[in-house]
């Protein structure tokens, strides 16, 4: 092998086979997916995001919560993901068109949360989690989020969006409040909007046993 | 076999070494500069990494330390390992051992050494701004790019003077053989900007839409492990192991078969990241047969190492560079059978999602090519400097600390990863069960990261002796052991 030219050409050859292969040709097959209309409410499948949960995918990224959750409900039967209730059928490509980026994840150190919002859809319930994640589950090695909010004195009466019920040694002494940031409401809506739970033909929901 | 045989002279593998020793002490003299800069700021990111890494270790088991700050939160400080160590270690010391192979490969000093310079300077500033925008919040959460889209074009400008420099030592080299490192590091020089510039356009720049920035993510991520990093790793080792204890590779005719192997089934595995998940059934397993297929490039290089080891791994015992290399090549070997079984689906499932996969990314990134670019180092920097390394037993230190690091941060990640695996699949497990189970071996991990840091800081000061302009000048080399071979290792 002392010919540079044929070794160029294997090389080349080579590799664009498989960047054609993984990279040119999803991005045709699946780069550009529409979402499927909603005849009942007239809205669509996946539901367009509000723009606080645009943005919170933005906080969601910066943060890395990626690296901890993923946001995929897996094939069955290879996976038990469907029967231990991440969601009530698989995620399918047109479920991340408007997802940008597209966090599936490759780790679950914590929960999936492909569902979390149908799963969890109070709001103060987050807001007390990622403030102090072991106030709510004790065994938790989530880290707290505590830097998405203000603590604050109460002026006169408390505030309409200060965080309900927190306890533990980093809760707001009494006269005191903790008060999300825009960064922490948008953050809630994001991970409120996380619900794959609408029909979508390419992905029936398996029959309950 | 015999390379003084008859049948052995015509061997296209026995190429008489036509290098006259001053020669090569004059290639190795041009190419001082530019490779200690890449070693040395190398070495500075390894540490800087290695701090990173530890802390976000041991956040898994203690989850309330650091939690005040943002630029101190898990999911900052584990990208910022990751990318400290990918482009300003891993990179930087391979393009340092590829820039001294391509002189002395292609038996020419080395030419337009500013080009390399202002490479180094460049690259250090991408990785430093790059650095502190994960840090700071820029970062997308793509794995393995997470350097924000500021900074990836200062990396580019960088690795653009490398490539030309490249092109440019290909053009002007000595007529004759090319040797199996150079088809390597000819191959990841046009790989790795290929790959790179790919991945940032589709999902920096100008994001493609859903799920398909999944399949391109992973196709960048294993192939910058596979395509990038592997080739450079195999052609370090490809050069010392025959050079140092002095017989050629096995067989010229197997290392052919695993460069072409390797180029066209190690491309095709990424997709074996995303097994079960939102992609047409044929991708992923195309990269599932690809990843089984790797087969054949791992157990042709096994061989073709191994055998040229067989009957001088006496060796190990004086020469430090072949210690840290043969690891490397040991681990190589281990890093790709393991990850050939990671990609069959019925043990994926249980292996992926957990602490086994971060396990494996440290056999492949750590135990086989960072300890392939330790051992290039203890060979080349000698050479650079025309000085011996001052201590033996600081080498044995560096060596055995990090060796016993690396194994037990794999061999703990491994059984917990498989536990938290078995839990999570588990239709009766909790997830509670699966973090328990991992717990205890993540303190383990949490005690490999000092052994790593202890191990570096050895070799950190050990490669500043080495520049110092008093350090005293040795004749003979630093070797671990008395050795009973005539020539080890001639300093040169």
């Amino acid at each position: 092998m002392n010919r540079l030219p044929l070794i160029f050409l294997g090389v080349f050859v080579t590799f664009a086979s498989s960047w054609l292969g993984l990279v040119v040709y999803p991005y045709f097959a699946l780069g550009h997916l529409q979402p499927l209309p909603d005849e009942e409410t007239g809205g669509t499948f996946p539901p367009g995001n509000s723009g606080l949960a645009v943005a919170g995918q933005r906080v969601y990224a910066a943060n890395g919560c990626v690296y901890c959750h993923s946001q995929q409900v897996r094939l069955a039967p290879l996976t038990t993901d469907i029967a231990k209730g991440l969601g009530p059928r698989q995620t399918v490509a047109r479920d991340y068109l408007r997802a940008q980026p597209v966090f599936l994840g490759t780790m679950r150190t914590g929960p999936d949360l492909s569902n979390i919002g149908a799963r969890q859809p109070d709001t103060n319930w987050h807001h007390r989690h990622l403030y102090e994640p072991r106030t709510v589950t004790d065994w938790s090695i989530m880290p707290s989020f505590r830097f998405l909010y203000k603590i604050r004195k109460i002026q006169g009466q408390p505030s309409d969006d200060a965080v309900m019920g927190l306890c533990g040694p980093h809760a707001p002494p009494p006269g005191w409040e903790a008060v999300p940031t825009a960064d922490a409401n948008a953050l809630v809506a994001y991970i409120l909007s996380l619900k794959r739970n609408y029909p979508l033909p390419e992905s029936p929901e398996p029959p309950a046993k | 076999m015999n390379p003084h045989s008859l049948i052995a002279s015509f061997h296209p593998a026995n190429e008489p070494d036509t290098l006259a020793s001053h020669e090569r002490a004059e290639i190795d003299a041009s190419t001082r500069f530019p490779v200690l800069l890449f070693f040395g700021s190398a070495i500075f990111w390894l540490l800087a990494g290695s701090l990173l890494g530890l802390v976000a270790a041991w956040k898994m088991t203690h989850p309330a330390m650091l939690d005040q700050m943002a630029w101190t939160t898990f999911g900052r400080l584990r990208p910022a390992h990751l990318n400290t160590v990918i482009y300003g270690w891993a990179s930087a010391s391979g393009i340092g051992v590829g820039l001294w192979l391509m002189a002395r490969l292609c038996r020419i000093p080395l030419i337009h050494s500013r080009l390399l310079i202002s490479a180094a300077i460049f690259w250090n500033i991408g990785v430093l701004v790059g650095v502190l925008g994960i840090l700071a919040g820029d970062s997308r959460s793509i794995e393995w790019l997470e350097i924000p889209g500021y900074a990836t074009p200062i990396l580019f400008v960088a690795y653009a003077f490398i490539g030309v420099w490249a092109v440019i030592m290909f053009r002007y080299r000595k007529p004759g053989h090319v040797y199996v490192s150079q088809w390597y590091l000819f191959a990841a020089f046009l790989w790795f900007p290929w790959l790179y510039a790919t991945a940032n356009i589709l999902l920096i720049w100008q994001p493609i839409q859903g799920s398909a920035q999944g399949a391109v993510n992973w196709w960048f991520a294993h192939n910058v492990l596979g395509l990038w990093f592997t080739p450079i790793g195999l052609a370090s080792a490809y050069y010392l192991i025959p050079k140092i204890i002095g017989r050629p590779i096995h067989s010229y005719y197997l290392s052919i078969l695993g460069f072409w192997s390797l180029a066209l089934f190690y491309s095709w595995n990424g997709m074996h990241h995303l097994i079960g998940g939102p992609f047409p059934i044929w991708m992923v397993s195309a990269s599932v047969v690809a990843s089984v297929m790797m087969f054949i490039p791992v157990v042709t290089v096994a061989i073709n190492h191994h055998l040229t080891m067989l009957g001088h791994f006496g060796a190990l015992k004086w020469s430090p560079a072949l210690r840290f290399t043969v690891f490397g090549a040991m681990s190589y070997t281990l890093a790709s059978l393991q990850g050939t079984t990671m990609a069959i689906p019925s043990l994926n499932t249980f292996t992926h999602f957990t602490d086994y996969t971060i396990g494996h990314a440290h056999l492949g990134l750590y135990a086989f090519f960072s300890m392939a670019m330790f051992g290039a180092m203890y060979y080349i920097v000698p050479r650079l400097t025309g000085r011996e390394w001052p201590s033996a037993s600081a080498i044995r230190w560096h060596f055995w600390l990090v060796a016993s690091g690396i194994l037990l941060m794999i061999g703990s990640l491994t059984i917990g990863g498989v536990l938290q695996g078995l839990a999570q699949h588990a239709l009766a497990g909790s997830f509670k069960s699966s973090l328990e189970y991992a717990t205890p071996f993540r303190w383990l991990r949490g005690i490999s990261g000092f052994l790593l840091l202890a191990g570096h800081l050895v070799f950190a000061g050990l490669f500043a002796f080495m520049l110092l302009k008093s350090a005293r000048r040795k004749d003979g080399s630093a070797l671990l052991a008395a050795t009973v071979e005539a020539n080890p290792e001639p300093a040169i």
